[in-house]
């Protein structure tokens, strides 16, 4: 029988170091809302489990000086929504981050974990991709900061190095006029995963759309920026053709899959009506309105 | 009939028995139980479709340290398939003794071929998997039109059918009057083609048991299931230990739905435990349950109805084809003999055809093969209404079927309810109100009738009255409904007492007389009706012994609010005689009180429901939601409010879950594809709305207080509402279950117009 150590390190260092030494057989845990579920069907099997959520930067909230956020990689969903502030800047994050699972999932579920758990159809993904998150990660060499977007490699991989561990979240600085939106759909109202996600990032001035930032989840191997759905709303009012020219190009992007979630023509379609109704509300919170 | 009128505790919505230790965690189920010195059995399962076993060798598991037995089809006794059925219930033992473990050839993946008791459940698995099996894998096929194609890979070359082997392997008819003449006399006629996925049960609790076996061969058997005397027989026959040997426990069951009729786990942990000499655990995995535990039927209905121009049918046939699984026994009895009955149809052609293929064998499922065929039938009821521009409730009533009126199945109705839920619904104030503004979103209305069986049969109870003059019920019946709340109603009721002073438990093997299972709708109908005899034969010694002390005649002693009375001419003269007080003089005037009565109850008359469904579609996501829905059913009497509510509500549930998203999905390899709830879609909560109950009472006349079965009633109209509720929103029809998002886009976007099928 296979012996499982569990460590729990109070410092990053410490936590690199033990992940680094153990090589393969680690594995972070941060909620555990994955990594449990996949250790009790038997497709993992773990040797050591570093546990993160005792080292104080990976579970912290910053406000940053320019009035940015840093989130630690295990921050929960609940401690997120209970933050004064963040749900006011970043209410499609957030909403994306509270999608996860249910109340008693959300104790313990972290945008982390979802991230590194590398789910084309994690939740909070495709909206931290359009708030153009960036990542800081630290292994054997270093810290080093990676986009959000570039993070996911393939179903259940990441394009971290051997050893590095995924440390926190920047969120950047919002300008007046600026709010973000989360929508996924699931054939059930909850407790499910999604069919395609969809997060849109929109500054907006005078009824114009200045930027835009467009995520996509569940709709290929890897969540996706789709700078084209971005670039049909830039410089419009989000009127019926920019955004249909925008859907297009959501649709347009998708590599999905036929499979028991959903067929490659329903995928292709719906991310489509995703970005118009996802685009519709981040505007309406841009405005006021 | 002599029904109580004032009632103090039928009627009432009293707290369950069994409540408390639910909502505290308390209470036992089967995976709950542990022994000293227990030790775990794990199953190994094939993970062919279809092959041969040319051989097993279990040498290299049974020599790993912490192995303590093995056993394969060879320790399970034999049904020969030669030497003919040998039925326990619905189940032929020759398919049982196949179906939890494989002989010649595994029929399904998941079909366990060997089992293996150690100490830890790792090394169990790990035993498991040093098994050497030989398998010869076989061509296969699961859909029904795979499955009857005449070049199928056939599952049992001994069936027959036309003269061929085949995986047809049985067959049913109704008949009534001659179809073909009938139809001559329609002005129109429509006949559609529907299909249904396989659908789970889906209940919470995986399977589970704990089996100690003495060196004297005594057996107890701690386990969930829907008849611990089931599991006692089925355990008996299949490893040869004769039933006086047998304890069998009930343990609390955590739903059934019908899947808890027949055993998985109980002969192969009995066998081990005898070759271990230690108490062996099983408990399923989710996954388990779903990949070899019966989920019921898919299916392909024809159903063709001829009417009239002024709305009387005068013909109908439907041919019902059900997925039995692996091996013969699908509901063809329930989709043949219940789709039509509501409606008096003169002319009637009826068929059920069973259809084996390489899935897990079927189990019951509330109102077996029932809701399937009523979704078909009442598809086509709707669409008939429609084409003769008549009110479907309308063309319902027009059509019902009343006291008088011949089923196809059989009975002559006596005074049946039906006609009193068309007009329920008709007058409810779901009906009346308008559908309101979907606010972009596409709403509709559907309604739909259906008809169970439900089941008398046996069942014993004793009934005792403890030394502090209060009650004991036991019964032999597994409590998945709320019995026991409804049998201390009645048994107050009866006894004139506080229903908190009638405790009611459930009876294990040895101490109670033998209960048929909790299927069929039957347990309060059954129960209650044992349980009055007993408390009647219990109320006359109380009277008997009051005369006694008051030296007067029985006859002039009546039982009134717990005491007994004496009446003219000797009212007044003594002071009642309480329950108490009679408790404690019983030793000195013959000794305990109590009374057991053992029946197989007769009467139970079939059930009739009628629902109304609203559903709203967002049709750019192809989303449908079921927004408002009342379900009203003839339930002969609610001796507890609340439980029959609950009924109601949870079939509803089901067969919202069954029209909108459940299915099992196979894998190219013919492996089910979505083992666990993340993928096989049951509704979560706030899937659903609140769902109305109109709980019609027309009291059943051959029953103490006129209970009439009302479990599974509920699940049989469902389907079909929800998708005439669709129809109503989207004007396009659907002859498919499930109606998930990518099918009700793919519909929106097709270019067929309204009404699409093909016409007769
Ligand atoms: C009932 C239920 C419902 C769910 N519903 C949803 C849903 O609606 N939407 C959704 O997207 N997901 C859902 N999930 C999946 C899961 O909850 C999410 O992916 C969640 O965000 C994972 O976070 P965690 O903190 O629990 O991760 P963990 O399970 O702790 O970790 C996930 C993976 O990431 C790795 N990891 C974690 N943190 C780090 C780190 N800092 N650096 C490197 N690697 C790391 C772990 O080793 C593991 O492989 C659900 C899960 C359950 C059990």
């Amino acid at each position: 029988m296979t012996e499982l150590r569990y460590l729990a390190p109070g410092t990053l260092d410490e936590a690199v170091g033990a992940f680094a030494a153990a090589g393969s057989a680690a594995r972070i845990l941060a909620g555990g809302t994955d990594l449990l579920v996949q250790m009790r069907s038997g497709i993992l099997k773990p040797g050591v489990i570093v546990d993160i959520k005792k080292i104080p930067e990976m579970t912290a909230i910053e406000e940053t000086a320019d009035g940015g956020f840093r989130i630690g990689a295990a921050v929960s969903g609940m401690a997120l929504a209970e933050h004064k502030n963040f749900g006011k800047v970043w209410p499609g994050v957030l909403e994306a981050v509270n999608l996860i699972g249910s109340k008693q999932v959300q104790g313990r579920a972290s945008a982390g974990g979802n991230l590194c758990n590398g789910s084309p159809a994690g939740d909070s993904v495709p909206a931290m991709v359009a708030a153009g998150a960036i990542v800081t990660v630290q292994g054997p060499d270093g810290r080093r900061e990676m986009k959000v977007e570039d993070v996911p490699a393939g179903p259940g991989r990441t394009n971290f190095k051997p050893g590095e561990i995924l440390v926190s979240f920047t969120l950047p600085p919002r300008p007046p006029g600026s709010s973000d939106a989360y929508l996924r759909m699931i054939p059930r109202t909850e407790m499910d995963i999604a069919v395609v996600g969809c997060g849109v990032s929109l500054t907006m001035k005078d009824g114009t759309v200045t930027s835009a930032r467009v995520g996509l989840g569940a709709v290929a191997p890897t969540v996706l920026l789709v700078e084209d759905a971005a670039k049909a709303l830039i410089g419009s009012r989000l009127d019926d053709a920019a955004l249909a020219k925008a859907a297009s190009a959501c649709s347009a992007a998708c590599r999905p899959i036929d499979d028991k979630r959903g067929t490659i023509a329903y995928r292709t379609k719906v991310a489509g009506v995703l970005l118009k109704r996802t685009a519709a509300i981040a505007a309406k919170r841009a405005t006021g309105k | 009939m002599n029904l109580v009128t004032n009632n103090k505790w039928i009627g009432q919505r009293t707290i369950r028995p069994d409540g408390m230790d639910k909502v505290t965690g308390r209470a036992q189920f089967a995976a709950d139980t542990t022994m000293p010195g227990m030790i775990w059995g794990k199953i190994l399962r094939s993970p062919h479709p279809h092959a041969r076993i040319r051989s097993i060798d279990t040498s290299k598991a049974e020599k790993l340290p912490g192995v303590k037995a093995v056993v394969t089809s060879k320790d399970i006794v034999d049904f020969p398939i030669e030497k003919g059925a040998v039925m326990l219930g619905i189940q032929d033992m020759r398919w049982m003794c196949r179906n939890v473990m494989a002989r010649d050839k595994a029929l399904f993946p998941g079909h366990p071929v060997a089992a293996v008791a150690a100490t830890t459940e790792a090394i169990a698995a790990e035993a498991c998997n040093l098994i050497e099996i030989d398998y010869e894998v076989l061509p296969w096929s699961i859909e029904i039109d795979d499955a009857i194609k005449s070049d199928a890979p056939v599952l049992h070359e001994f069936n027959k059918f036309d003269g061929k082997p085949s995986n047809i392997v049985g067959r049913l008819e109704h008949k009534k009057g001659d179809i073909a003449e009938g139809f001559k006399k329609a002005d129109i006629v429509i006949e559609r083609t529907f299909t249904t996925r396989p659908v789970h049960q889906g209940y919470i609790e995986p399977h589970a048991c704990l089996i100690s076996v003495a060196p004297d061969g005594k057996t107890t058997i701690w386990s969930s299931s829907q008849g611990q005397f089931m599991v006692r027989a089925m355990t008996s026959m299949l490893s040869g230990i004769p039933q006086s040997d047998i304890r069998a426990i009930p343990a609390e069951i955590g739903g059934g739905f019908g899947g808890k009729t027949i055993v998985y786990l109980e002969p192969l942990a009995t066998l081990l435990a005898k070759k271990s000499g230690r108490p062996v655990k099983m408990v399923m995995t989710r996954e388990e349950v779903m990949r070899a535990t019966g989920p019921t039927s898919g299916s392909k209905s024809t159903v063709k109805i001829g009417a009239t121009r002024d709305g009387k049918i005068v013909a109908a046939h439907g041919t019902f084809y059900l997925q039995a699984g692996a091996f013969p026994g699908s509901p063809i009895r329930g989709a043949a003999g219940c789709s039509f009955t509501p409606y008096d149809i003169p002319n009637l052609l009826s068929e059920g055809y069973d259809v084996c293929s390489n899935r897990s064998k079927v189990a019951a499922y509330r109102a077996p093969g029932a809701p399937i065929g009523a979704y078909a039938v009442e598809c086509v009821m709707d669409e008939v209404a429609e084409r003769l521009k008549m009110d479907p409730l309308d063309f319902r009533l027009k059509n019902a079927a009343k006291q008088g009126t011949k089923a196809a199945h059989g009975p002559v109705f006596p005074r049946i309810g039906y006609i009193e839920t068309v007009e329920a619904a008709k007058a409810s104030p779901h009906y009346a109100a308008p559908l309101g503004d979907g606010h972009g979103k596409l709403r509709g209305r559907g309604v739909a009738s259906g008809f169970w069986f439900n089941a008398g049969g046996e069942s014993s109870a004793q009934v005792n009255i403890t030394e502090d003059g209060n009650v004991v019920v036991t019964t032999g019946h597994p409590d998945i409904g709320g019995s026991r709340a409804g049998i201390a109603n009645i048994c107050a009721e009866l006894l004139g007492i506080d229903y908190r002073r009638v405790s009611v438990i459930i009876g294990d093997t040895q101490t109670v007389g033998f209960s048929n299972l909790t299927g069929g709708s039957r347990v309060l109908f059954a129960s209650s009706m044992v349980v009055t005899q007993s408390t009647e034969k219990i109320i006359q010694t109380l009277r008997e012994r009051a005369a006694k002390i008051w030296e007067i005649d029985p006859e002039a002693v009546k039982w009134e609010n717990g005491a007994a009375h004496p009446v003219s001419p000797n009212a007044g003269q003594f002071e009642p005689l309480t329950l108490e007080q009679l408790a404690e003089k019983a030793p000195a005037m013959g000794g305990p009180i109590g009374a057991g009565v053992q029946l197989n109850t007769q009467g139970a008359d079939g059930g009739f429901g009628t629902h109304i469904c609203d559903v709203e579609v967002d049709v750019d996501l192809g989303i449908a939601r079921v927004i408002r829905y009342t379900a009203v059913q003839d339930v002969g009497r609610a001796i507890h409010p609340g439980y029959v509510e609950g009924q109601l509500q949870g079939g509803v549930a089901q067969g919202i879950g069954w029209a909108l998203n459940e299915e099992y999905i196979y894998t190219k390899e013919g492996k089910v594809d979505n083992p666990g709830f993340l993928d096989y879609r049951m509704p979560v909560c706030s899937d659903l709305p609140m769902i109305d109950c109109i709980m019609v009472e027309i009291p059943n006349p051959k029953h103490p207080q006129g209970v009439k079965g009302v479990g599974e009633v509920p699940l049989v109209p469902v389907m079909a509402a929800v998708a005439n509720a669709i129809y109503n929103a989207l004007g396009k029809r659907f002859y498919a279950l499930p109606m998930s998002p990518p099918k009700v886009l793919e519909k929106l976007e097709s270019a067929d117009a309204a009404g699409c099928g093909v016409e007769a």
